[in-house]
């Protein structure tokens, strides 16, 4: 066990954590406005748009999602046209392609859990709403909307972790994320041992972290039925 | 579409074997999975605490750490930790797993996890009853085990473990990055040979897009026959 080694590279992984940290984050917000848009297609009545939206979460869900980063990134830059719009700028960079996939692929299984969480409201809450007069917009922001995202908090924490997990998938593409950090200094050194522990040790606490801070959530938000 | 046909001109026999190999490789990780599964699934119910926070560990790290750090653990570190355990008995030559074993090897633990927990949920969700009424009638612990808990835990378990099923088809994509030919692998030799990595990536994508739905199928039809009694 090279003890030395730990510490040198546990600075060095508690950077890449920072890169981590950013790409989770900012894929989730943007996943959670895809998701829940996606969930309020899957509840429309037509038909067509009803089947776009169920399409959609079925093939972000279906494949790797290290599938759908080489996509948007080996994939889409083959495209004469898109060379040439603004939207290059964007996919030049291992960076927001990696966003752009993790925000995809989150967004198609917030959706599913938000969907789900939508029709399990008691049709009684929205019969009172509309009973006391309450514009159906109102009742979709205020009540309908409340009450998914509480009995939607646990499922979504096991997606946050699932994500978390996901990140590292961005280090196939050139980022240095703590995975490509990790890799890289077992690759030099070959220690894999000593890395994995202290890599693991960080994602772990990571997990730890965000598992508690949503089991305080539900204690402090959270919906008895 | 040229670039699918079979023989030398195109990628459709390479790409052929390759899903064959992703499917090699799943079922072997899940049959590996169930192996860990069965030794921790009967820790993580003991009383004993030891026992208990052995099988925790093992669920709470493997589902807590991204299955790629996994990987490159057993990539780089598996020939090394075999040939430590050959050097005890006196071999000293050095040894090269193959691909196939290492990537099927973290795949299984990985899945393994996931099983144990599927495996406990299930167990834990069997009417107590059951278990004091096969104690009773005195049955040996083969009928005991196999002709009375297993099938209601089977029943319970199978809509979860086709779950498990599927995380385990889609995690085996990362084992490209140990150079095993499946199908992720394969799309990425014939992309940089052809230049076509979106058209490659796209098939990998409808072709484990078909892998899934096919299991879900078969699983789907496995799911009703084992909940037929109820």
């Amino acid at each position: 066990m090279d003890i030395e080694l730990m510490i040198n590279s546990f600075p060095k992984l508690l950077n890449a954590t920072l890169i981590t940290l950013k790409l989770l984050s900012v894929s989730l917000i943007l996943g959670l406005f895809i998701g829940l848009g996606f969930a309020i297609l899957r509840m429309n009545n037509n038909k067509f748009i009803n089947k776009f939206a169920y399409g959609y979460s079925y093939i972000f869900r279906g494949t790797p999602l290290l599938v759908q980063i080489f996509i948007i990134y080996f994939g889409l830059g083959q495209i004469e046209y898109l060379r040439t719009t603004f939207l290059w700028v964007v996919l030049k960079e291992p960076y927001w392609c990696a966003i752009i996939a993790f925000s995809l692929n989150t967004g198609a299984y917030t959706s599913e859990i938000l969907r789900s969480a939508f029709q399990t409201i008691k049709p009684g809450y929205l019969e009172a709403g509309r009973s006391l007069g309450i514009p159906s917009k109102i009742i979709f922001t205020k009540i309908q909307i409340p009450i998914a995202i509480k009995q939607s908090l646990p499922a979504y924490g096991n997606e946050i972790i699932l994500m978390l997990k996901g990140t590292s998938l961005a280090s196939t593409v050139t980022l240095m994320d703590l995975t490509g950090v990790a890799k890289y200094i077992i690759s030099t050194t070959f220690k894999p041992v000593e890395v994995f522990i202290v890599a693991g040790g960080i994602y772990l606490f990571m997990t730890f972290i965000i598992h508690n801070v949503i089991k305080y959530l539900e204690k402090k938000y959270g919906f008895q039925t | 579409m040229e670039l699918l046909y079979f023989g030398d001109k195109g990628w459709g026999d390479e790409l052929f074997f390759a899903t064959l190999m992703t499917i090699a490789v799943s079922i072997t990780a899940m049959i590996i999975g169930f192996l860990f599964a069965a030794l921790f699934t009967p820790l993580k119910i003991s009383n004993n605490k030891v026992l208990n926070s052995i099988g925790n560990a093992y669920t709470t790290v493997i589902r807590g750490v991204p299955e790629l750090l996994v990987i490159y653990l057993f990539f780089f570190g598996g020939s090394g930790a075999i040939m430590f355990v050959a050097s005890i008995f006196g071999y000293n030559d050095y040894i090269e797993i193959n691909a196939f074993l290492t990537g099927s090897f973290s795949i299984g633990i990985i899945s393994g996890a996931y099983s144990t927990e599927v495996f406990r949920g299930a167990l834990q969700s069997i009417d107590k009853g059951q278990f004091e009424a096969a104690k009773v009638l005195g049955f040996n612990k083969y009928i005991y085990f196999f002709k009375i808990i297993l099938p209601q835990m089977l029943r319970l378990a199978i809509p979860n473990l086709s779950n498990v099923w599927q995380i385990t088809l889609k995690d085996t994509s990362l084992i490209s990055v140990t150079g095993l030919v499946e199908i992720m692998r394969q799309s990425y030799i014939a992309a940089g040979s052809t230049r076509d990595p979106l058209f490659f990536y796209s098939f990998a994508a409808v072709l484990y897009l078909m892998l899934t739905f096919l299991s879900m199928q078969l699983l789907n039809r496995l799911e009703t026959k084992y909940s037929k009694g109820y």
